[in-house]
């Protein structure tokens, strides 16, 4: 096969499986947060319930699709199509395995940095342009607490980058080869998956669209497919932070015996679950301790790794 | 050597292809329309709402987009040094981690005083 149209199999195997692998997520999420809650989850449609993500899709897809009059129309409209789009251009840069990936950009992980800080657009201008006191409110928390945690985020990865001395995730994963970075990085581990689930706004940290106080937050006033988008667009972000956790500190598609791409699903699944075990097992901190959270505990931890990181490498 | 970016727009047209214009499109397309009267306002529990959403809110959330600014733009400025640190430990030693602990002492500095003025408190 020519270089060009391996390059676009690769291209569309990879949207196709992530998008496949983010709806089955809405499914999984259900299915496993009732078992351990003692419930059953959707088991009704189709064998295990598994036909339930299609069923949702069409009611979505049904669902009348809605711009109130009194919202900034092309914002929007917008705003849903940003969280989506910004969420899965960050797959573009994720080695899955050593030759299947869309592209090695040198500064892949920038390219990360850059597509999440995207995300925040779509929330601020979803709950302003929706012109409603909730969603105002919900898009004013998930603005100032992406920001906040972003900051740790940034910091907690220059560690990695260090220890790799390359931005390209290719790089980073191949750097893995002697010893995953989750043992010289554990702290940067820790200040990254919790920067990532804040990231994300899940659980735990999901204070934007707390339901119990702010209806859904930015996107109550959304419907039918755009609200989808934003739903979507959560579970993009989870499938991105444990792809990016996988690639960074876990040794992306490196292991024994299995193929590469067995070896970033399972870590990657892994952490997906991870996520799911936080939603059905803590409770919402209050807004000023979020905050102070993070800037108080997480920066200077992701301060001190890098000290630590720098003085590590120095002395080797 | 260039990095080939081609395939990066192929992939980001396919993804605003159906992000954008088939999903929220086709909805448009399918879905049915009834206004009433209740849609046509804002959502607030089933009270009639009071006055415009788009009122003042919290200087807190300026105070907070600042300190991202000037934080964000530091930990750019500590990237290069983390790319190219492994070659700077080998040419100039334990310079090359002086350099960077300076920069975050001053860092640090900034991040005190921020503290003790109160703009991290949340009241």
């Amino acid at each position: 096969m020519t270089e060009p149209w391996r390059s676009l199999v690769v291209i569309v195997g990879v949207l196709a499986i992530a998008l496949l692998v983010i709806m089955a997520q809405v499914w999984l999420e259900r299915r496993i947060i009732a078992r351990w809650q003692d419930r059953r989850g959707p088991n009704r449609v189709g064998p295990f319930g598994l036909l339930q993500l299609i069923a949702d899709v069409i009611k979505l897809f049904t669902k009348e699709d809605w711009t109130p009059p009194f919202a900034d129309r092309p914002v929007f409209v917008l705003a849903p199509a940003v969280v989506m789009t910004a969420g899965m251009m960050s797959f573009a840069v994720i080695p899955f395995a050593p030759t299947i990936g869309i592209v090695d950009l040198n500064i892949g992980l920038l390219f990360f940095l850059a597509m999440s800080s995207m995300g925040v657009y779509s929330v601020v201008l979803g709950g302003w342009a929706s012109n409603s006191k909730y969603s105002l409110l919900g898009g004013m928390r998930a603005a100032a607490q992406m920001l906040s945690y972003e900051v740790f985020m940034g910091l907690s990865l220059a560690g990695v980058v260090a220890l790799a001395g390359s931005f390209s995730l290719r790089d980073i994963v191949e750097a893995q080869r002697h010893g995953w970075f989750i043992v010289p990085q554990a702290l940067g581990f820790v200040v990254f998956l919790i920067a990532g689930i804040a990231e994300t706004h899940r659980l735990p940290f999901d204070l934007p669209e707390a339901e119990s106080e702010l209806v859904a937050g930015y996107h109550t006033e959304y419907s039918s497919m755009k609200f989808g988008m934003f739903f979507v667009g959560e579970y993009v972000g989870i499938a991105l932070v444990s792809a990016m956790i996988t690639t960074l500190f876990l040794g992306g598609w490196l292991g024994p015996w299995l193929p590469p791409l067995a070896w970033f699903g399972i870590k990657t699944f892994f952490f997906m679950c991870f996520f799911y075990l936080m939603r059905g097992s803590l409770p919402r901190p209050r807004y000023d301790q979020l905050m102070a959270y993070g800037w108080k505990l997480m920066l200077p931890l992701a301060m001190l790794n890098l000290l630590v990181t720098g003085a590590f490498l120095a002395a080797r | 050597m260039p990095v080939d970016f081609l395939p990066l727009f192929v992939y980001l047209l396919l993804v605003v292809a159906i992000g954008a214009g088939g999903i929220v499109g086709l909805s448009r397309l399918i879905g049915p329309r009834r206004d009433t009267a209740e849609k046509l306002s804002p959502y607030e529990c089933g009270v009639p709402p009071v006055g415009d959403a788009r009122e003042k809110f919290p200087m807190r959330y300026y105070v907070i987009g600042m300190l991202f600014i000037l934080f964000d733009v530091e930990i750019i400025f500590l990237y290069p040094w983390a790319v190219i640190y492994k070659n700077l430990n080998e040419h100039f030693g334990l310079l090359a981690l002086a350099e960077m602990a300076i920069f975050v002492l001053v860092l640090l500095v900034g991040y005190l005083y921020v503290w003790r003025k109160g703009a991290l408190e949340w009241e």
